[in-house]
């Protein structure tokens, strides 16, 4: 490949570095209105009423809305494709003001004004009288007997869903298992354990916080431009909140600073829009806080996994069980899908000799809505499986990277339930090179018996991942490309540029396949759903895959209708061209391609025999091939030179674009739109290893070098795919040591929801992140591609966490690994 | 857009107090980092802003002809960090003043705010009260000097009165002559942090550099306001560096003054953790700074000498789990009251 692959520079980073590349807020018209959102300072309860009194006397102030005033519409906000099987939909759980309180922040009033200030005062003057019931902050508290349902319509027990899988038949159970196992082995020789595990509730921490503006025109439009990874999902949650047809809806996305799945969520889109329809539809923007978005957009879940293994003296798995409960928090948002994934993983990872029980809920609690983030589940399932693999070896005394190579998911694996298959298995290749470059086999050895108050550890973490979601929902997504009169083009794809590098892997794409070069090929960055094609998003470390291949069949058509444009010119004595500035380009290309091919003057000129390469037609090679084996059969030396570009070139495409433009003859605007329904999956996998000091009285751990390897398949381009995986193994090393949203059990109300007390690690906290890849070429993606978008923010934490144990002896098994939290477990061990 | 009646720049530290007089519920605000936050966060929402933050004698640094050193209270901490007086004299509140924040903040922020904010955890707020630094207030009737360690009256609160300005920190000679200091901050991570506990350690040797002269240990987040370890300091002075006891006298004896508390931050067994911790490491480096060799210095113990197999031995294999608790499996009802199973 000429152009995949390769390490060009993105597309947007001249825009992003100088600051000239726009963003929401940078669009907003003047005389904008401004909107502040009332949240509820209770946790559990009902709205019985407001005084506004003081409120409306703030000058400025436009109009005030509560949740009495809203459509009486519930609507999901989950950012799947929506399902036209009833019993797959999202849970209609909300509207956009909500007279139930079911969390400390939910939405329940909002202001408009002439500025933020006048807005701000007047939410800070609206009086609210609740009726409060007891929060029920924790997924213990939601299930216990005589917890009040906080969904009374949809679920009575506060359980959004449970789900039941296996691996080793459908019948199988660990019970069973136990037996089956003292029978073959001898119950001398067998063991279990049982741990728990707990993973924290964590915040996106984009860097750009949600944003919309929106207004309704002369004709009832109602465009909302928004900061969001899924703008056609958000476009028909809006009209279902708003209870208008899905085509009264615009959704305009420019850039956008950061999603990680926060975005993969309708936020407030829906009620931006509901505030512009009250004031005559002027515009209005909405913007809340970093403490709002953190407490009440979404979160990663935080799932307890009870976690069970069986295995022998020898160190074999013969079985596993997790029961995981998911907190939710109030509102359903995705569901229990990440729940149900984490599961998935969970079973699939291991080869259990004897099978795999997973057993997971999702529950709705008194607390801030969990949704997607980066990893969708899997961060979780990977903390249980690679805390409790190391805690197996702990015992065995096996050595945890051999006990992963012999243990782990095998080549050729496929998923009995989705059937998703691990097409190009790179993921022992993954551990091999990992182990090597940390130099893992004379760490373990160095770090043995240590004493002192500082140690050393090193630990590793193996993961899997599934590319995109199909068969568990549908994959779709569209691409359309548009020649101009110079032969360059314009690439509009359904698909969204987070700050991944879309943008630029996309025109690779189309690079790759059209001929057409790097730099003349214009991607709109900006999916308006009135005009840009359909596709579902950025979520699932899909668009590379899934929207490549549509940027691949649109790019073989387009390229196709060139080819046969140029056939046109070249076969047809067409009496226009001959009086056209091109005549005698097209002439002289027309004897060139004769002479090359030797074709006889009866021998038409056919499509096949061209190509597209550097902005040129040319003779295709492979016509050039057999054309020089008709002419002579001994002589090969010297082929490439002689069938070079130069060679072959026939004439460059801005003669054709500008011919198919203008023609008297046959006027064409040469353009290709496709939609491709992805019906492939692939595993991609990998590991990390990471080598640590832990300084044991103050509860410090310095890692000391870290490595995540990737089998991802082919890379688009490997500067960004590492770049990629940099931002992931940071949040991975947040979500080991320091990240964690704390709710007061007793109020609901956040601790922490700002970014001084919420911990993301700092530069200074980061140490150097290094990146392999193991690159296999798999037959199902569009260039050899898999998953990388999410893998990366899966494995650090628990490789983390296994080099403290091996440091120290102490499994921590509580994430994130705090400086106290640690403390505690060394005192406790009395190793301080 | 912040939310501010008006915004009166001040001419003069004179001029500043007489705007501050004429509206109670004027704030006065100088680098802004911590004004400005309360304001985003809707606290004082509608004040009236007197800012000192143009007047220039508040940034100077200076010495007198007693030696006495005299910091502005408009000095920026990085403005401290960087100044070769401070470098020369003092430097551990350079270092302390260099913990605070991110460089931006650091450019901005001044040492009067840090430490007529009243709290605890302010980074130059320890180090200022080793030194036995005096505050001094410009009010209507004048100016008046307080020790700053009578400065604080609770989380929050000091004896600045609304109409007060304060001007300048003065350092005595003798309390930082022959002295050297360290200062750890010990935040949940490197940079952007506030101190979950900060302590500070200066020394001076005697002359021959064996022995402990003279000592100050204070800590910032041990409780309500700053506190200094007197008792603490005693108990180490006279001894000799080369006797490892030294770092378990200071700290224990230093255990029995502080008085953190537990909060969501931290709990207080944590805090006592670091307290008695972080008071032997800054002695430590405090004494290498004075010029001594490592070898001179005795080492830190740690009681516990086991090793990372310890643990590990001490979990055998065994059966243990599965054999006590017999078949200990929640059935699908058990463990999911009341749902449904969707398969």
């Amino acid at each position: 490949m000429k152009v995949v692959g390769k390490e060009l520079t993105r597309v947007d980073a001249y825009g992003k570095v100088t600051g000239e590349a726009r963003y929401t807020a940078d669009l907003e018209p003047k005389g904008i209105l401004h909107a502040r959102v009332l949240h509820s300072e209770i946790a559990n309860g009902v709205v019985k009423s407001f005084d506004l009194t003081e409120a409306l006397k703030v000058p400025g102030v436009t109009k005030i809305v509560t949740c009495f005033d809203v459509p009486d519409c519930q609507f999901p906000t989950a950012g799947h494709p929506w399902s036209v099987e009833k019993a797959h939909q999202d849970i209609c759980d909300r509207k956009i003001l909500n007279r139930r309180v079911r969390f400390y922040g939910d939405d329940i009033a909002a202001v408009v004004a002439e500025d933020e200030v006048a807005a701000a005062r007047a939410v800070r003057l609206i009086k609210v009288e609740y009726e409060e019931y007891e929060p029920i902050v924790t997924v213990e508290k939601a299930l216990a007997e005589g917890a009040t349902p906080l969904h009374e319509d949809l679920r009575k027990d506060n359980i959004i869903v449970k789900s039941h899988m296996t691996m080793g038949g459908a019948d199988f159970s660990f019970e069973k298992a136990y037996d089956e196992a003292v029978e073959k082995y001898g119950e001398e020789n067998v063991n279990v354990i049982e741990r728990t595990y707990n993973t924290p509730r964590i915040s996106h921490c984009h860097l750009e916080l949600p944003v919309s503006w929106a207004y309704v025109d002369q004709n009832g439009k109602i465009t909302i431009t928004c900061s969001t990874q899924i703008p056609h999902i958000v476009k028909l949650c809006t009209a279902m909140a708003l209870g208008v047809p899905a085509g009264r809806i615009r959704i305009v996305k420019p850039y956008i600073g950061g999603g990680f799945g926060n975005k993969q969520d309708v936020l407030y889109e829906p009620l931006n829009a509901f505030l512009s329809m009250q004031v005559g539809g002027r515009p209005v923007r909405l913007e809340i806080s970093r403490e709002e978005t953190i407490s009440c957009t979404r979160t990663r879940h935080a799932i307890e996994g009870r976690c069970r293994a069986l295995f022998t003296r020898d160190g074999r798995l013969l079985a596993r069980k997790l029961e995981a409960y998911a907190n939710n928090g109030a509102y359903a948002s995705h569901g229990h899908a990440i729940c149900a994934n984490c599961g998935t993983v969970f079973k699939d990872l291991y080869a259990d000799e004897l099978g795999c029980e997973v057993d997971c809920a999702t529950v709705y609690t008194s607390s801030p809505t969990a949704g997607a983030m980066r990893a969708y589940g899997i961060p979780q399932s990977i903390w249980f499986t690679e805390c409790l693999a190391d805690d197996i070896c702990q015992i065995t005394g096996k050595d945890p990277c051999d006990f992963r190579l012999e243990s782990c998911m095998k080549e050729g694996f496929v998923d009995p339930g989705t059937k998703i298959p691990f097409l190009t298995y790179g993921l022992k290749k993954c551990i091999e090179e990992g182990r090597k470059q940390i130099k893992w086999d004379e760490k373990r050895a160095a770090y043995k018996n240590q004493k002192g108050h500082i140690r050393r550890g090193v630990g590793m973490a193996i993961f899997c991942y599934k590319t995109g979601v199909h068969p568990i929902s549908l994959e779709t997504a569209s691409c359309r490309m548009v020649l101009n009169q110079d032969g360059s083009m314009q690439l509009i794809m359904g698909a969204t540029e987070i700050g991944q590098g879309a943008d630029t892997v996309f025109t690779q794409m189309a690079a790759e396949t059209t001929g057409i070069s790097f730099d003349k090929i214009y991607v709109v960055s900006t999916q308006d759903t009135d005009v840009t094609p359909f596709d579902t998003g950025a979520y699932a470390s899909r668009q590379t895959y899934v929207s490549g291949k549509a940027c691949k069949k649109c790019g073989e058509l387009f390229r196709e209708r060139i080819l046969e444009y140029a056939e046109y010119m070249l076969v047809n004595e067409i009496p226009d061209i001959s009086k056209t500035i091109y005549a005698e380009i097209v002439k002289e290309a027309k004897e060139k391609l004769k002479a090359k091919l030797g074709l006889s003057e009866d021998k038409d000129i056919s499509r096949s025999m061209l190509d597209i390469e550097n902005d040129c037609i040319v003779i295709n090679k492979d016509a050039v091939d057999h054309g020089a084996v008709n002419n002579d059969t001994t002589n090969t030396s010297g082929h490439d030179e002689a069938f070079g570009f130069e060679e072959r070139k026939l004439f460059e495409l801005s003669v054709l674009a500008d011919t198919s433009f203008y023609s008297l003859d046959r006027s064409q605007h040469i353009t290709a739109e496709v939609t491709n329904h992805c019906k492939e999956n692939t595993f991609a996998s990998g590991c990390c290893f990471a080598d640590i000091e832990v300084d044991m009285p103050l509860g410090k751990v310095t890692v000391k070098e870290v490595i995540n390897v990737h089998d991802s398949g082919i890379l688009i381009n490997p500067k960004l795919a590492e770049a990629q995986v940099h931002g992931g193994m940071s949040m991975s090393l947040g979500f080991g040591l320091s990240e964690e949203l704390l709710i007061d059990e007793k109020t609901g109300k956040p601790y922490n929801n700002n970014l001084l007390d919420y911990k993301i690690p700092t530069a200074a906290d980061t140490p150097d992140l290094k990146v392999s890849f193991i690159q296999l070429d798999d037959p199902s993606g569009p260039y050899g591609n898999k998953a990388l978008g999410e893998p990366p923010a899966i494995p650090v934490a628990p490789a983390i966490r296994n080099a403290i144990l091996n440091a120290t002896g102490v499994a921590m098994n509580e994430a994130p690994m705090t400086a106290e939290r640690l403390v505690k477990a060394f005192k406790d061990a009395e190793l301080i | 857009m912040f939310d501010i009646r008006s915004f009166y720049e001040a001419k003069s530290v004179e001029d500043a107090v007489r705007a501050l007089s004429e509206d109670e519920n004027a704030l006065l605000i100088s680098g802004g980092t911590d004004v400005l936050i309360r304001l985003r966060e809707g606290k004082d929402a509608g004040a009236s802003l007197v800012s000192i933050h143009n007047i220039s004698e508040l940034k100077e640094i200076r010495e007198d002809e007693n030696g006495t050193l005299i910091i502005g209270a408009g000095a920026s901490f990085s403005d401290i960090t960087n100044n070769p007086i401070v470098k020369k004299n003092i430097n551990v509140l350079g270092e302390a003043a260099d913990t605070v924040g991110g460089p931006q903040i650091r450019n901005m922020g001044t040492i009067g705010g840090n430490i007529c904010n009243g709290a605890t955890s302010a980074d130059t707020a320890s180090t200022l009260w080793s030194f036995n630094a005096t505050v001094v207030l410009c009010g209507k009737d004048g100016a008046r000097e307080i020790p700053v360690t009578e400065f604080y009256v609770g989380p929050g609160r000091t004896v600045r009165k609304h109409d007060e300005v304060c001007t300048a920190f003065k350092i005595e000679k003798k309390e930082y002559e022959g002295f050297y200091g360290h200062y750890i901050k010990y935040g949940k991570r490197s940079a952007m942090e506030i101190a979950t506990l900060g302590c500070v350690v200066r020394v001076k040797l005697s002359a021959d550099k064996k022995k402990i002269e003279d000592i100050r240990l204070a800590f910032g987040v041990a409780g309500p306001t700053p506190v200094r370890c007197r008792k603490a300091e005693e108990a180490v002075k006279g001894m000799d560096i080369s006797d490892a006891s030294i770092y378990e006298k200071l700290s224990e004896t230093a255990l029995t003054e502080v008085n953190p508390r537990s909060s969501w931050r931290a709990s207080k067994e944590f805090r006592l953790q670091l307290i008695s911790e972080l008071s032997k490491r800054a002695l430590r480096e405090a004494i290498l700074k004075s010029g001594v060799l490592e070898s001179e210095v005795a080492e830190i113990r740690y009681k516990n000498e086991s090793d990372n197999e310890s643990k590990a031995n001490a979990e055998l294999f065994s059966r243990d789990v599965y054999a006590a608790e017999g078949v200990y499996f929640n059935d699908g009802s058990a463990a999911f009251p009341g749902g449904e199973n969707n398969a």
